[in-house]
């Protein structure tokens, strides 16, 4: 055993037993962080705060609601928006924050992209971090069913459906998540369950994960500087600390989060307050109704873009259905950002704007993902559906060129681009009705396949220090 | 600090493109526009007679619309209860006190005398299924004294009273304890409570017979439709929901603007306390940010 002297303090009683002060100096004031940085490194400590709100409010909502289908829209929309003290506070910002938490991820997700902070050395970041990104997307699609109006009837309904496309299994799969052939109650009660209960440990277990696997790589600044982080902390210990390129978590990096997030809860708070429709859909407010299908279905706002690359392949290929390729693409497109730090070709750690054909790269990626965003809400009728369908096989298309792109390979990368160009315009004469789908289109999208799946695989890495 | 300015207008481009996209440009897309209300119930034609109210209280008699009306400012009872009367007619016809007071005048004396056209609903009823409440057969001068004795007995109508006459015959607002057949008293037992669940259910279901559907209840029509859409849709429901069993009412414009005051009331109750309380959150922030950027400058000062 441990040999322990007589404490003078309270504070010293609990240092002995559990190292306080070391653990205040693992954790934050000598927890280093570079110095160049810009607020956009602040989204981390934005994100932990908006999920402390969405647990806090939560808690409160999780007091009134009732997870029973007779029950659960008064139990939302009466009870804890007109009787509880301040229910309806708590809902709009858990309503609000929800919405919220998705933008900024998808700002610290593109910043990760941009200074390419998901490479040598820091995979495991990015990997827990689309970890992160898929379970508070399954926590906010079981969220958005528990009101049970209208919408979180109906995109429950089509949602789970989509599973039904997965070869043999689908059908029973559909069943077994809904625990009904229907989307009912008791599919109301186990999507409860996972929004109160497993999904939300998942997330708070992934954020220590990703916590930890920072502290190997350490945070990347800037410029993608390789910093020597112990010698630099000692220069900062040392007192040099104009000359040091790290600073402590706390209270240096801290204050300037703080600051950050702030200005940020102004934002929030404004549409907790006066802007809350986005994310509190009206359509939402009428009571679900199996019988009474709303004319537009549509998910939030920030699953639009993958929706819309499922919606996007609006003719049949071959032997496979519009929905069958629309699901493959789905697919993909929800697992792919997991595989970025193997279909980057290039070692270099730097921003975008210094990575030649990765900044276009960069810029092509947010252009369609914007333009998915908002064909996803729009009705798929008439140049919609093309317009869609450009942006869906854009964003496979942006993926295939990536390795050619980075690995500089330039002949691939035309033929890449050859090969969109032409489904690009097989999709136009399908449109028009000019050709039917036949053998020419399946081999196209046969190669676009081959070359999006075999290009991360056999383009080699880019010799290191090339730059 | 420049750059960063720049990073974060980059971020609000960006955002306010996605927002403007997927909300104002979508749902003006989903959502084809429509004039809006105008409350002049331009395809009636107005009456030519001056009415005189004294012989309107014996033509209202004399016409027979207390057979099926109550008018109880006047002394004159409902001839049956509001169940019987949905098994008669589909729906309990309106206490005829304070009617004049929601509706617009002209509309109300083309209304009387052809109610179907008034309520643009042609294509539920006509030869086939004859509407319950005939057209007029009285004289021009008959039908002038009745509007002008019905204008003559109304009075103003609370936010609550014009929900309640003017559509709280068909629609429920629960979150107010409203029903089809009036408020939801006290029970004092469970015969009680059974013996009106049972004519609330029977007057429903004559309803659902008369219109084919069972009206919605209102209560969250505020949040799911928004006072723009009720009013709009108030003057002119075939304009926004082409086919729908909803009469066109001939509600005037400030009936509407007191139910659409009453079903915020029930729908969306803590509006008030929301904007009052909003402004000293944000101030608190606003605060909170300036306090943080001078910790922030006071710390980062010896860094650079």
């Amino acid at each position: 055993m441990a040999h322990f002297t007589k404490a003078n303090s309270v504070y010293e009683w609990l240092d002995q037993r559990l190292a306080l002060t070391k653990l205040w100096k693992v954790l934050a004031a000598e927890y280093w962080i570079p110095k160049n940085i810009n607020f956009l490194w602040a989204m981390g400590v934005v994100l932990m705060t908006m999920f402390t709100i969405l647990v806090i409010s939560g808690i409160f909502l999780l007091m009134y609601y009732k997870p029973d289908t007779k029950l659960a829209f008064d139990s939302v929309n009466y009870t804890i928006m007109q009787e509880v003290w301040f229910g309806w506070l708590w809902r709009h910002m858990h309503a609000v924050a929800a919405s919220v938490v998705f933008l900024v991820i998808y700002i610290h997700m593109f910043t990760g992209i941009y200074y390419a902070s998901y490479k040598r050395g820091r995979e495991m970041i990015w990997i827990s971090g689309m970890l992160l990104f898929v379970t508070f997307s399954a926590e906010a699609f079981s969220g958005y069913m528990l009101p049970w109006g209208q919408m979180s009837y109906w995109a429950a309904q089509v949602i789970t459906n989509l599973f039904g496309g997965i070869p043999f299994i689908g059908d029973d799969l559909v069943i077994w998540i809904r625990g009904n052939f229907y989307v009912s109650d008791p599919t109301l009660t186990r999507f409860f369950m996972l929004h109160v209960f497993l999904l939300p440990i998942i997330i708070m277990m992934l954020i220590g994960f990703h916590f930890y696997t920072l502290r190997i790589p350490h945070v990347n600044n800037q410029d993608g500087e390789e910093i020597d982080f112990d010698a630099e902390a000692e220069k900062y210990k040392a007192g040099l600390k104009r000359e040091s390129k790290v600073i402590p978590f706390w209270p240096v990096f801290l204050s300037k989060d703080f600051f950050v997030l702030s200005v940020f809860m102004i934002f929030y708070f404004y549409l907790v307050f006066y802007h809350y429709e986005f994310a509190m859909d009206p359509i939402n407010f009428d009571p679900a109704n199996p019988m009474k299908t709303p004319p537009h279905i549509y998910p939030e706002w920030y699953f639009l873009w993958s929706y819309e690359v499922l919606r996007g392949f609006f003719f049949n290929v071959g032997p496979l259905s519009a929905m069958d390729m629309g699901l493959i693409a789905f697919g993909i497109a929800n697992i792919i950002f997991f595989f970025l730090p193997w279909f980057d070709k290039d070692p270099t750690v730097a921003p975008a704007d210094r990575r030649g054909g990765f900044f276009f790269w960069f810029w092509l990626m947010v252009i369609d993902m914007i333009v998915l965003t908002i064909w996803g809400k729009l009705p798929p009728t008439g140049i919609n559906a093309y317009i869609g369908y450009l942006a869906a096989v854009g964003f496979l298309a942006l993926w295939a060129a990536l390795p050619a792109i980075t690995g500089e390979r330039r002949k691939l990368f035309w033929f890449v681009v050859i090969v969109t160009a032409l489904l690009y315009i097989f999709g136009f004469m399908e449109y028009t009705k000019a050709m039917g789908n036949g053998f020419i289109i399946t081999a196209t999208f046969l190669i676009f396949y081959l070359l999006f799946f075999l290009s991360p695989v056999m383009v080699k890495e880019r010799e290191r220090g090339a730059q | 600090m420049n750059k960063e300015l720049k990073i974060l207008a980059i971020i609000i481009i960006l955002v306010g493109i996605t927002y403007w996209g997927i909300e104002p440009y979508a749902h003006s897309k989903m959502h084809p526009h429509h004039e809006p209300a105008t409350f002049k119930y331009e395809d009636l034609k107005p009456l030519p007679l001056k009415g005189d109210a004294k012989r309107g209280a014996q033509a209202i008699q004399n016409n027979g619309c207390t057979g099926c009306h109550s008018i109880k400012a006047a002394g004159i009872p409902a001839p049956m209860d509001p169940v019987s009367a949905s098994a008669s007619y589909g729906v309990n016809p309106p206490d005829l006190s304070n009617i004049a007071a929601l509706i617009d005048k002209k509309f109300l004396a083309n209304f009387i005398k052809h109610p179907v056209k008034a309520f643009k609903l042609e294509h539920k009823f006509g030869a086939n299924r004859p509407f319950p409440m005939p057209d007029f057969f009285g004289s021009d001068q008959d039908l002038a004294d009745i509007v002008a004795y019905l204008e003559s007995i109304a009075k103003p109508q609370e936010p609550r009273g014009a929900f309640e006459t003017a559509c709280g015959r068909c629609h429920n607002l629960r979150y107010d304890k409203w029903t089809v057949i009036g408020p939801k008293p006290k029970f004092k037992n469970e015969v009680e409570k059974a013996d009106f669940e049972l004519k609330k259910a029977k007057y429903e279901a004559n309803l659902k017979k008369y219109l084919g559907t069972t009206p919605p209840d209102l209560s969250m029509f505020i949040r799911s439709r928004g006072p723009e859409y009720i009013r709009d849709f108030v003057e002119n429901p075939q304009k926004l929901l082409h086919g729908t069993a909803m009469p066109r009412v001939g509600l005037t414009e400030k009936a509407t603007e007191e139910v659409i005051k009453h079903l915020e009331h029930v729908g969306d109750r803590k509006k008030e306390k929301r904007e009052k309380l909003g402004p000293w959150v944000l101030a608190y922030f606003v605060i909170l940010s300036i306090l943080a950027y001078l910790w922030k400058e006071k710390i980062w000062k010896e860094l650079h």
